[in-house]
This record gives C-alpha cells, structure tokens and sequence, in this order.
C-alpha cells in the first residue's frame, strides 16, 4: 500500500463512519461502531499494519494521516453519544412518569360546622376587644333564667320566652335557658368587676320548626360591669363589634326597645351587608338589618347578684349565632344547622 | 296595633309624610313592623247611582243588567248580586280600572258585554263580605274616588308595641309619642263629664275584690241598636277590628282610642239591675261568649250580676247572658282598673288572650276609666240615640296616684355619657305628660298613670335618651385599663380538641339534644333521661343523655342521600341525672362523639378498605399526643351499649376510664337501616382535659447513633398487644426511644389461639453511642418480662 493508498483507505474508512454514526440509533450502536471504524480490523488498524513497509519518507506522512483519523472518529463518535444520551434519557423519563391529574389518595381535612365558624369569629372579635369568654349550663333554675334578671314569679314579661320546662325540682322550677342570659348571672356572681366577657351558648325555646325559628338554636351575649360605663360605650363598643366584624365600612345604629333586664333597652342594627345600606329586599328597603338586643344592666340586676348600682354600671348585648350564619350564607333554613348532610358541611 | 295615620293625625297633627313618620315610631321604639296602604291597588273606582235593575235576557242563573250613572257617563253592566236596586249608590269599577284582584277588563257575562263591575267589599279588599255589592252613602257625590269615600286612602302603621308601653296600645299613646317628637301640641277629645252624684237610674255596683279590682266605674244608657256609621266602622275595620253593632263599636272605638277596655251589659238581662264584682269559686263554669265552657279557679275574678251569676270573666271575656243584642234598649256601661298580674295569670290560665285582656295585663291608666266612660256616652248619643243617665258609678276606694321619682340630672348624664342641662331633661320629660317638681340638678318627676312602666330613676333616664335620640349620643369603646382578652387555658384545649379532629377528616355535625325514647333505644341505650315536662313533640321529650343516637341519625340521614362514607364528630352537652352537687340541675356534661361510616376509597391509588375501630385509635392517639397526655391505655370491652363489646376498647387517662369506641353493634346498625361498618367513639371530654401531661417544653433529641432490634413474640390470643406493649416499654426503659407493633400473624403452626407480635424497638441515649452490650443486656430484660407477664415465648 502506498501512502495515498493509505489516504485513501482512511478517507474512505472516515466517510463511512460519519454516515454509520449518524445513522446510530442507541449508544450500545454506537460502542460497536466505534470499534469498527477505530478497533481491530478497522481502516485505520489495517493501514497500521503496512506502516512499516512504506519508505521512511512516506511513513510520517501515513503517521499523521492515521492521527488525523482517530481524531477525527473521536470527535464524530463523541458528537453523537451526547446525542443519543439525551435522548435516550428523555426516553427512559417517560417510561417513569406519573400522571397526577389522575387525583390524590383521598386524604382530606374535617370542617367545622357553621355555627362554630361564626361563633369563633365573634369569640375572637371579642376578645380583640378585651373581652373573656364564659360558659354555663344549657340546663338552668328559675332563678338565673329568670329571677335574677329582673323577672319575678309571673312577671308578665316571662311570656315572651316560651319555656322548656324539665321535670326536675319544683314544678317550672328548672328549664332549658331560654337565652344565653343565664351566664351573665353566673358570672357576675362568680366574678368582681371589672367584668368584660362575652357568653356564647346553645338555647331552647318551645317553637315549631320554620325557617327561621328553632326548638334550639345558638346566641352570644355580651356583659360590661365596671365604673363609670355609659350608654355611650354600649353604643361604642356595639359600632366597634360591627366593623370588626362585618367590615370597616359598615355601621350600627340603636333604636329603643323593652328587655326586662336592660334598662334602658335597645334593638341595635347594621349597615345590611348585601346592599352597603343602600337599601334592598333583605333589609326591607332600609339599608339596615336587626341584628339583637342590647340594654345598660338594670339596678334590679345588680341588686340580685350583690353588685352596687350606685358605685357600678353596665350594659349587655345578645344576638343569635344561626341568624347570623344564614344571612352570612344565603342559608334558607334553620334546620340545615341541625341535618348534618355531609355535602352541606363539607361547603365550608 | 294596627294605627291608622289619619285617626293618628286627629290627636298629633303632624304634618310629615308616611316615611318620617315611620322612621320617627322606629326612632321612638314603636317598631314599624309593617306599612299598609290598602287603597293601593285600587284605581279608576268610582261612586255611581244605580239607575235600572233588569233581568239579564240570555242568563239563567239570576244575572241581572245594571244601568249605573257615574257623574260623567252612564254605562250598562253585568251583575250577579241582588242587593241592588233603582237609588243605590254603589263602587263602580268601569273596564280598564284596578282592583286588588288585579286590572278589570271589558267582558262577556252570559252574551252580553259588561262595562265594568259593581264591587263588593272583598272586592275592595275590605274584608270578607261577598254577600252583595256595597253600599255607599246615597248622599256621596257621583263619580267621587272610593279610595276617599271609603277612607282607603288612608296609611296604616302596624306597631310592634313592647310588653312595657300598655299606653301605647292605643291611638292616643302613640300620638303622645309623635306629638313630642315633632314638637306639635297633643289634642286629646275631652267628653261632656259625667256628675259623680248624679242619678244612675237605680243601678247598684258592689266590688268584693277591691285589690283585684282597684277602680270600676259604671255608666248607664238608654240606646237604639243598630249599624255604627261608616266613618266608625271604617276606622275599626282598619285598626283590625270588626264592626258588630254601633253600642259594640262604640265600646271598642273607645278602647283604642284610649286604651280603656269598656264592657256593655244589656242593662235589662242583667238581673237585679246591678253589678258584683266577686273572685270564682273553685271549679265554677262559665259560658263565654266564643261559645266555650269555662272551668274557673278561685283566682278569676268575675263580674256578675247583682244575683251574684256571673256575666264576664273580668278584663279578659264576657258571656252570653247578658250580652247587647238588637233587642237591647238600655245598657250598663263597665269602665274599670283590674289588677294587670291577676288578668295576666287568668288570661295565661285559661288560654284566652283579647284585645281587652292585652292591655289589662300591661297595665292601663286607672284615672282614665272615668273620661272613658264618658267618651263612650258621647259617642253613645252620636251612633246610638244613647241617652246616658248623668251620674257614673265610681268605686275607687284607694286612688292611685301618679308615681315621684327623683331624678338627678348628674345620674343621668352618667349613665347616658352625655352633658345634658337642667332644661334639657325638662324638654325631654314634660312633652310625655311628666311634671318636673323642684329646681336644679335633683328634681321630682310626678310620673302620670299611663305610664306605669315608669316607677324609677334610670327608667326616667330611659325617657331622656328615648327623647334626644339613641343615636345622637356620643359614643366610645370602654377602656378600664385593667381588663384584657383571652381565652381560658380549657377553652384553648375546647377548641384543639375540634381542631385535631377536624384536622383528621371529620366533618362537625350539631345533632337534637333533644331526643325520643326511642332514639335512645335505638341506639342500644337505656330509653330513660331527664323529661321535659311540656314537650312540644314526643320526638323532642328528652334529654340525650349520648351524643351517639344523634351521630348515627346523621348517618341514617346521610345513608338516605346517598352519602354512606362519612366521618363526623360532635362535642356538644348530654344530661344525667342530678348529683350531689349540681342538684337540681343536672350533670351536665361536655362529650367527644366520633363516627365514621362506609369505606376509605382510596383507588386509583390503592386498594379500597372498610373503616375500622382503628382508624378511631389514630384519633384517640392524636388527641393524646395533641393534649400532651402522659398516661393512656386502651382495654378490649366497650362500657356503651352501642359498641360491639368484643370489637371494642374502654380508654383510659390516668387509669381512669374517659370513654369508649369500637365497631357499632350489628342490631344498633340493623335498627338505623345502615348496612356497615360504622365505628363510633364517645369521650368524656373534662376527664381527657383534667389527664396529666407531659411538660410543655422541649425534650431534647439525642444526635448519637440508633440501635434497632425486632423481637417477635406468641402469646395466647385474649393477650391485648397493648399490655404487651406497655410491658416492653416499661422494661426497656429510658433508652428506649420508639416501639411499634408492626406485624400481627395467626397460623396453624403457631396453634389455635395464639398470635404472633412483632415489635420494632428503638433504643438510643441522648449522651453517647450504646453499646453492642448495653442493647443486649436490655434486649434480654425486654423479653424476660414479656415472657413472664404475659406467657410468652420469642419467636425465631
């Protein structure tokens, strides 16, 4: 062979290699053809070996020409492995993927009933405002559902709650509360002033089932007693309430009223949340919805717990927690509250 | 109380439109509950004289053709009624006019096209009578609105009065009210007086019950019966009240025009010509006038005739006995001051509410009853030829007078937080009728007594605010300096209870307190708890004494949906009975209901799997470690009837037993209709909360190596692996850091009733690395008490 033959083995050998190569179609294909083209019988090996019988002239000639080749084959080989790993990597991440849309493993969180959402956020409005919160039984005597809050035996203002009576001591003696008003008692009695506490709680009234009216239902009341408290801090602290908890920009406004307990007495609204108090069917036109009752602590009160009236004074508030989260939640009727169909707890 | 604006107008001549009005009776507390404009949806009805009755040619059924003149026009319509003839003047409706029916169109009645129609009074929404077309005054101008004929135009306000005003049950109350408001004077009819010694045409009134019966005045008349005028009856009808006959109207006219009930006996049927007023007698009847027999007490207080029968149940209902009728010629006019409490206790006692017992309870004035009856005698010789006798019977042996209170101008400004002046809180007061005795900063309020609602200072105090607005004052938030917001530590744990629960996946549900016997049967309790003694429902006659009968008719009702996966809990109240301490009110307690139903579906990611009674220890683990528990511990059994006792574990704080949970019996799941698994728990919630906890501060983690060893062990199957476990936790000591059950494995070759437990135990301190030694020597302790507490062998 001669030196060009030798070129010319090698140029062919190369050119072939290039197309085999880029033909490769995995890097295994790419190992074999990279001994074929640079291995034992390759162009480049067999020129090799008839190195020695070329002239001295031709031999570094030849020389150079076989390192030209390696170089070469080496370049084209490595081009295409990283090719062909990316792709073969892409390749093997497919096989591995998974397909999340197909959902999770079901997990899933408990929700709180309604009427323990709102009845925390008034709780915690509250307590923003420095108040403590306080509990009592739902079963009570006459005398804190009634007596001591101004209310003597066959007082004709107990007709405006339709009691539960339960069969345990005197005969009307003990009841199922009627309000939340019970716990104010019991916390005056148990307390000194100052006192700051809202008293959330469930309540029974003997009604029918409607809409808007159940044998049970919820309320939180308020109670203040410390010196020098007016009406005006009931109406203050009602107005703060209100745009703390339905939005700054909504407002209270107090109109007279009777609770045998509150003297003076009010009904207090706010600014109706679905009109901005521009005035619309919910709130009748008025731009206000009732919300509760609120009144200073009658002396009688006080007198009943042993609280000063001339030294102490006070209000109280009340309102009831399912109204609230029915027109909070477009909620039609009241016994949703008590029918517990997952589909409707789950919504919140 | 229905008030008519214009009748209003008459006492408080005010000038502003319906809607300041409005908003003047909510500013004052007589609540606008509702606003009536009956003339509303009348329009194009007009007064027209009857001109022609005639058969109708094609009808069979008694149609008539009416020609009717209407001032403008003469028009011919199709009447059905037969209370029409040649003269009449009656409401015409011509086509293309509005009724509250809707708009009238021209129509073909029987072949022959009507113009319009004759109206009766349902048609003008003026009550029920559909017997015949109404008649108007034949002297009412033709063609003239019958909105103002008939007094339709007027507004009403329907006033939701509260319990402590009884003199605003009436129109003259409320005109006090709105007169002061807006600054104009009160103009009340003041009647001809009567003569206190006057001749009474030989009547007689003895009063025996003078404390229930402090005033009774009586009047006498000669009367024609018969119809009360239209303006009376219109008046009536728009206050809520039905016109009877014009002595009746007179008496109820009267009464809402002042306040002062009046009862008229048939002076003749009333025998002896007299009056006693007397209390029943145990168990006597009577006969009111709905027709109903009553059964009294000795605490009724009776009117009767001077032969001591009884004609009325005092302030509440009369009889019939002596009841006005058209052959009534003269009558006994009774005007009197009852007691409120005893009306209130009779009327409650009997069932009976009126719109005569409504304000004797409240309390009306006991000096009005005199000028009452005298307006009514007024009245009486307008309507019904009344020819009243001079004199007026007046038993009033104990005058009532207009209570004094003190009020302090400084007290007010106190309570109230304002800066109100001497004059200010006189402008406030005197405008209600209240005289203001004395100068200065601590005067004398003389309260009248039609306001009886007034009896103390910080009542007066309520006047004043009432009067300058609720809304005009100043307002802050109250700052003692001294209070501060904040939860109890118990309430904390209250709301992490939920919390941790919730965060597992339960839904709260609220469920009845309120249950049936058998609600409680149901649920395999005993059907017993505390009644309640006036049950609207049987459904709701007891107290539950679990919060389980509730959970699992929450499942019942969700199963019904189609919903029958569901995990819910409740902490909520149940009742027992009274102890020592909380005589007579009951032991009431807070409770954890857990209930899980249905299937954990958990494709496409794993197999699907019933719920278990372990998926309620995760719970009961988690609310452990949430609340820092130290010392807890499951035992197989249940103590609540509801739970299968062999698929069940008692839980224990302290050694003390806090609750149950466990699968739900097969017969209480057959009973609620719900095909399974259900599992439920149920904890005292004060005895999770009272457990003693581990302290609340950072246990250090050790960084040194971990060394674990597994040991599996056989033990006879009534062996809980929970005794197992604690017998290694309690051998292994300080060291170890960790245990856990990780298998469970039943075989022929380890016999019949024996299981096999394999633990993982890691061990680790927190100051060095242990020892091959150290965890033999405690590997060896671990098992030699297993093996002899508990009779096992070590497997393997």
């Amino acid at each position: 062979m001669s030196a060009d033959g030798a070129r010319t083995v090698l140029d062919q050998g190369l050119a072939e290699a290039r197309e085999a190569i880029a033909a490769a179609s995995s890097t295994d294909e790419l190992k074999v053809l990279d001994r074929r083209f640079g291995g034992k019988k390759s162009p480049v090996s067999r020129v090799n070996e008839t190195i020695k019988t070329l002239s001295p002239e031709e031999r570094p000639l030849v020389g150079k020409a076989v390192s030209e080749y390696k170089a070469a084959l080496a370049e084209i080989v490595e081009a295409r492995r990283v090719e062909l790993e990316a792709a073969e990597r892409e390749a093997a991440g497919a096989a591995d993927a998974v397909d999340l849309t197909e959902g999770g493993h079901g997990r899933r969180r408990g929700h709180l009933h309604l009427v323990t959402q709102v009845q925390r956020e008034l709780e915690d409005v509250f307590i923003g405002l420095g108040f403590q919160v306080a509990d009592g039984p739902e079963v009570e005597t006459d005398w804190y559902n009634f007596e001591a809050l101004n209310m003597p035996p066959a007082h004709p203002a107990r007709s405006m709650w339709d009691t539960l009576y339960v069969k345990l001591g005197r005969p009307e003696q003990v009841m199922l509360r009627t309000h939340t008003s019970p716990v104010q008692i019991r916390v005056m009695e148990s307390r000194t002033p100052p006192i700051y506490t809202v008293m959330p709680g469930r309540c029974y009234r003997k009604e029918t089932l409607d809409a808007r009216h159940s044998p049970v239902f919820h309320q939180i009341e308020g109670l203040v007693v410390d010196k020098g408290i007016t009406f005006g801090d009931l109406a203050g602290t009602i107005e703060a309430f209100t745009r703390a908890y339905f939005g700054p920009d909504k407002h209270s406004r107090l109109r007279p009223s009777f609770f045998p307990f509150t003297e003076p007495s009010a009904e207090f609204e706010v600014t109706c949340t679905f009109c901005d108090g521009a005035g619309c069917g919910v709130c009748s036109r008025t731009g206000w919805i009732e919300l509760g009752g609120c009144g200073m602590v009658d002396p009688n009160v006080f007198r009943a717990v042993g609280i000063d009236p001339e030294v102490y004074s006070g209000f109280a508030f009340g309102f009831g927690l399912d109204r609230m989260a029915m027109d909070r939640f477009d909620i039609d009727h009241i016994k949703t509250f008590f029918e517990d169909d997952v589909r409707v707890l789950s919504q919140f | 109380m229905l008030v008519p604006l214009s009748w209003l107008r008459e006492f408080a001549p005010v000038e502003a439109e319906t809607a300041a009005i409005v908003d003047a009776c909510n500013q004052l507390g007589l609540v606008v509950d509702g606003v009536d404009e009956p003339g509303r949806d009348i329009e194009g009805v007009v007064a027209a004289k009857v001109l022609d009755v005639r058969d109708h040619p094609k009808s069979t059924k008694g149609l008539t053709l009416v020609d009717v003149d209407s001032g403008a026009s003469t028009t011919t319509v199709v009447c059905g009624a037969h209370n029409v003839a040649e003269g009449d003047v009656v409401p015409f409706a011509a086509a293309g006019s509005r009724l509250p029916g809707g708009p009238l169109g021209r129509k073909k009645i029987a072949g022959i096209e009507s113009d319009g129609m004759l109206c009766s009074a349902r048609e003008l929404g003026l009550g029920d009578d559909h017997s015949g077309i109404l008649h108007l005054d034949e002297a009412t101008e033709l063609g003239v609105d019958v909105r103002e004929v008939l007094g339709l135009d007027d507004v009403i306000l329907d006033l939701d009065v509260t319990p402590n005003r009884p003199d605003a049950m009436s129109i003259v109350g409320v005109a006090r009210d709105l007169a002061a408001y807006f600054h104009v004077a009160l103009r009340i009819p003041v009647p001809p007086a009567s003569d206190p010694g006057g001749d009474l045409r030989g009547i007689t009134v003895a009063v025996e019950a003078p404390d229930r019966c402090p005033r009774y005045v009586a009047r006498v008349a000669s009367v024609t019966m018969g119809p009360s005028p239209r303006w009376m009856q219109r008046r009536l009808t728009l206050a809520g009240m039905r016109p009877i006959s014009n002595v009746v109207d007179v008496t109820n006219y009267v009464m809402l025009e002042s306040g002062q009930p009046l009862h008229a006996f048939d002076l003749d049927r009333l025998a002896g010509r007299g009056i006693v007023v007397r209390l029943a007698g145990e168990d006597e009847r009577m006969t009111t006038l709905d027709g109903l027999e009553r059964r009294l007490t000795r605490e009724e207080l009776l009117i009767c005739d001077a032969h001591r029968a009884p004609q009325a149940i005092a302030g509440i209902m009369g009889g019939g006995a002596s009841e006005v009728s058209d052959g009534t010629t003269a009558i006994l006019l009774e005007s009197a001051y009852f007691e409120p409490t005893g009306i209130g206790r009779s009327s409650k006692r009997l069932g009976l509410r009126t719109e005569s017992s409504a304000r004797f309870e409240r309390g009306i004035d006991p000096n009005g009853a005199l000028v009452a009856a005298d307006r009514a005698m007024q009245l009486l010789a307008e309507v019904a030829s009344g020819d009243a006798a001079p004199g007026a019977s007046d038993h009033y042996p104990t005058s009532i007078e207009p209570a004094r209170i003190t009020v302090r101008t400084a007290r007010v400004n106190e309570l109230l937080g304002t800066d109100l002046g001497d004059d200010d809180i006189a402008d406030a007061l005197v405008p209600l009728g209240i005289e203001l005795e004395g100068t200065g900063g601590v005067r004398v309020a003389v309260v009248p007594t039609y306001r009886p609602d007034l009896e103390r200072e910080i009542d007066l105090v309520e006047e004043v605010a009432r009067r300058i607005g609720y809304n005009s004052i100043d307002r802050r938030v109250p700052s003692s300096g001294e209070h501060f917001g904040a939860l109890t530590p118990r309430q904390r744990e209250r709301r992490l209870v939920v919390d941790v629960v919730a965060g597992l996946g339960y839904d709260e549900a609220y469920t009845m307190p309120l249950v049936a016997p058998a609600d409680l049967a149901r649920a395999g309790l005993p059907p017993e708890g505390i009644e309640l003694e006036n049950p609207l429902r049987a459904e709701e006659s007891l107290l539950r004494t679990s919060l389980l009968p509730g959970l699992l008719g929450a499942a019942e009702f969700n199963a019904s949906q189609g919903q029958p996966d569901l995990a819910l809990f409740e902490v909520g109240h149940v009742f027992l009975p009274p102890t020592a301490e909380t005589e007579p009110l009951p032991d009431e307690r807070d409770r954890l209901g857990v209930l899980l139903a249905g299937t954990h579906r958990r494709r496409p990611h794993g197999e699907d799997r019933s719920v278990d009674g372990f998926d309620l220890v995760d719970v009961w683990r988690e609310l452990a470690d949430a609340l820092h528990l130290t010392d807890v511990r499951l035992e197989p059994g249940s103590a609540l009837a509801t739970l299968h006792p062999a698929r069940s574990a008692i839980a224990f704080v302290d050694g003390a037993e806090v609750g149950s949970l466990g699968d739900v019996s097969p017969e209480v799941l057959a009973r609620f209709g719900l095909n399974g698994p259900v599992v439920a728990m149920e904890l005292e919630l004060d005895r999770l909360l009272a457990g003693s906890r581990r302290p609340g501060t950072l246990q250090p983690v050790s960084r040194f190596p971990v060394s674990t060893i597994d040991l599996a062990f056989v033990v006879d199957e009534p062996v809980p692996a929970g005794d197992v476990a604690a017998t290694l936790r309690g051998a292994a000591g300080a060291l170890l850091e960790s245990l856990r059950l990780f298998d469970v494995f039943r075989s022929d070759a380890l016999g019949s009733g024996r299981k096999s437990l394999t633990f993982a135990l890691r061990f680790r301190a927190p100051d060095r690395t242990l020892t091959d030694t150290e965890v033999a020597e405690v590997r060896a302790r671990a098992i030699d008490a297993v093996v002899r507490a508990h009779g096992a062998e070590l497997r393997g």
